[in-house]
């Protein structure tokens, strides 16, 4: 298979605080990737260095047949085929679902207007929410809302979706929602890296997945045997009460 | 010994009055035009732009917020000429209004874009927009809501400051008043008649103001109180 993402000693400094102490990662595509880790490990910069939303250090990183970290790049044709979703879902307040999910279309690819209302159809089918596309964010749920927000992200056709803790500012009734949307989408062969606090989801969806801690990748490998089987303590301290 | 007030003097030169109202109006709306522009561009390199940029921006709001408009008005109009630039007295007080709103409204802007989370503009750069194209799509129209209530109060301060051009005889209402007043001696009929012109004005700017803010803001969401009762009548019907 070929590789959908590759990140190679990827440093990256807060002032003189290092956050990523040189993270190296292979994607393959189709494949789903979970990335865990207690929080301040790096796991949502690593993501954030990924579209070129945080600059980085040191390092390179190759995505949809675009290198970052080798002179400058033009980072907006790179986001256009790397979809992101936000923990704070981040959909416009002030334009309706359908509107949302057109914007980048219409004003990045300059979709034609006739062809908007297909477009919304297909990627809110997708999730589920065919009936509000004419609903303002406002007058959804933040389970909706997040599932908008992947419409919005797929409606732009990403060969790459990155989710960042996308179900943590959910209420745990509303995380099954958004986690269904996942997988289903999973199951459509995409290529995707989730940074997720949910261990059952990542271990029954995620092919793969990487425990990252301190800046590093610490263990990495098919989600069964990390879960089934930690090698390292820290893994296993790290899952042992999420498990429970 | 009562005053016995008579308007007739005063109508009798409604024609002075008219075109006076008109020149307000278009002074009024040009400076409003120019200077919004001003401080909006101001606002975005004060927000968002390199340092030196942002430096100017602040020297710029500075000097014009903490002097005078009269002051700015006699500089521009009586100073500029020293310096070989003569402008027309209708020309510098365009100029000296749009200047004073574009400091006062840059500050009413940069308000709004602060007001809008960062995260914001991370999704839109993260479908692909530029930051030009995040700023005019996703930033700029929920920043004006925020905003719109004091940007319209500037606004009407800016109208009714036009009045203030009249000390460099640049053609406007309080001009025409002033000259049928010393003419007349009816300066109680005046003034009263020009008090209730200005509040027909700043009224009926108010209401493209509210036009405006419709269009811009076209939201058709009911009021909280009708979202309840609508709630209700839904768990109403399902029992």
């Amino acid at each position: 298979m070929s590789t959908a993402l590759h990140i190679e000693g990827l440093k990256k400094y807060f002032g003189a605080h290092e956050v990523l102490k040189g993270v190296d990662l292979e994607v393959a595509s189709g494949d789903v990737i979970a990335v865990i880790g207690r929080s301040g490990s790096g796991k949502s910069t690593m993501l954030r260095c990924i579209n070129g939303l945080e600059p980085f250090q040191q390092g390179r990183i190759r995505i949809a047949g675009h290198v970052l970290g080798e002179g400058p790049q033009n980072l907006r044709v790179l986001r256009t085929e790397v979809g992101m979703v936000f923990q704070s879902y981040n959909l416009f307040p002030h334009l309706t679902v359908a509107e949302n999910i057109t914007l980048a279309p219409r004003v990045v690819r300059k979709l034609p207007r006739a062809r908007h209302d297909e477009l919304v159809d297909k990627v809110l089918s997708r999730v589920g929410l065919l009936d509000k596309k004419h609903a303002y964010p406002d007058e959804l749920s933040g389970g909706q809302q997040q599932r908008v927000a992947i419409a919005r992200s797929l409606a732009m056709e990403p060969r790459v979706m990155l989710f960042d803790e996308v179900t943590s500012a959910l209420d745990p009734e509303l995380t099954g929602e958004v986690l269904k949307a996942i997988q289903e989408l999973a199951e459509t062969g995409m290529t995707m890296v989730l940074v997720t606090h949910e261990m059952g989801f990542a271990r029954q969806v995620a092919t793969k997945t990487v425990f990252m801690h301190h800046g590093r990748v610490w263990e990495s490998g098919p989600s069964e045997e990390i879960f089934g089987n930690p090698q390292t303590d820290e893994l296993r301290a790290f899952i042992e009460p999420n498990l429970k | 010994m009562a005053y016995e007030m008579n308007f007739q003097p005063v109508l009798s030169r409604a024609p002075e009055l008219i075109e006076g109202t008109i020149a307000t109006i278009e002074l009024s709306a040009k400076s409003i035009v120019v200077g919004l522009a001003v401080g909006l561009v101001v606002a975005l390199g004060r927000h968002d732009g390199p340092r030196a940029v942002r430096t100017l921006a602040t020297v710029y709001i500075e000097m014009f917020r903490n002097t005078p408009l009269l002051v700015q008005l006699f500089l521009l109009f009586f100073g500029l000429p020293f310096l070989g630039l003569r402008l027309s007295a209708d020309e510098a007080a365009v100029i000296a209004i749009s200047l004073n709103l574009g400091a006062y409204s840059a500050e009413i802007f940069r308000a709004g874009l602060a007001a809008i989370s960062k995260t914001q503009v991370e999704a839109a750069l993260a479908l692909g927009l530029s930051k030009l194209q995040a700023m005019r799509h996703v930033v700029l129209i929920p920043a004006l809501k925020v905003i719109y209530p004091a940007l319209t109060g500037q606004l009407t301060l800016t109208v009714l400051g036009t009045s203030i051009a009249s000390a460099i005889s640049a053609s406007e209402l309080t001009l025409a008043g002033a000259r049928i007043e010393s003419s007349t001696f009816r300066s109680l009929e005046t003034f009263l008649v020009l008090a209730a012109i200005y509040i027909a004005i700043t009224i009926a700017f108010r209401i493209l103001y509210a036009l405006v803010g419709r269009l811009l803001f076209r939201r058709k969401v009911p009021p909280p109180s009708m979202r309840a009762a609508s709630a209700f009548d839904k768990k109403e019907a399902r029992a």
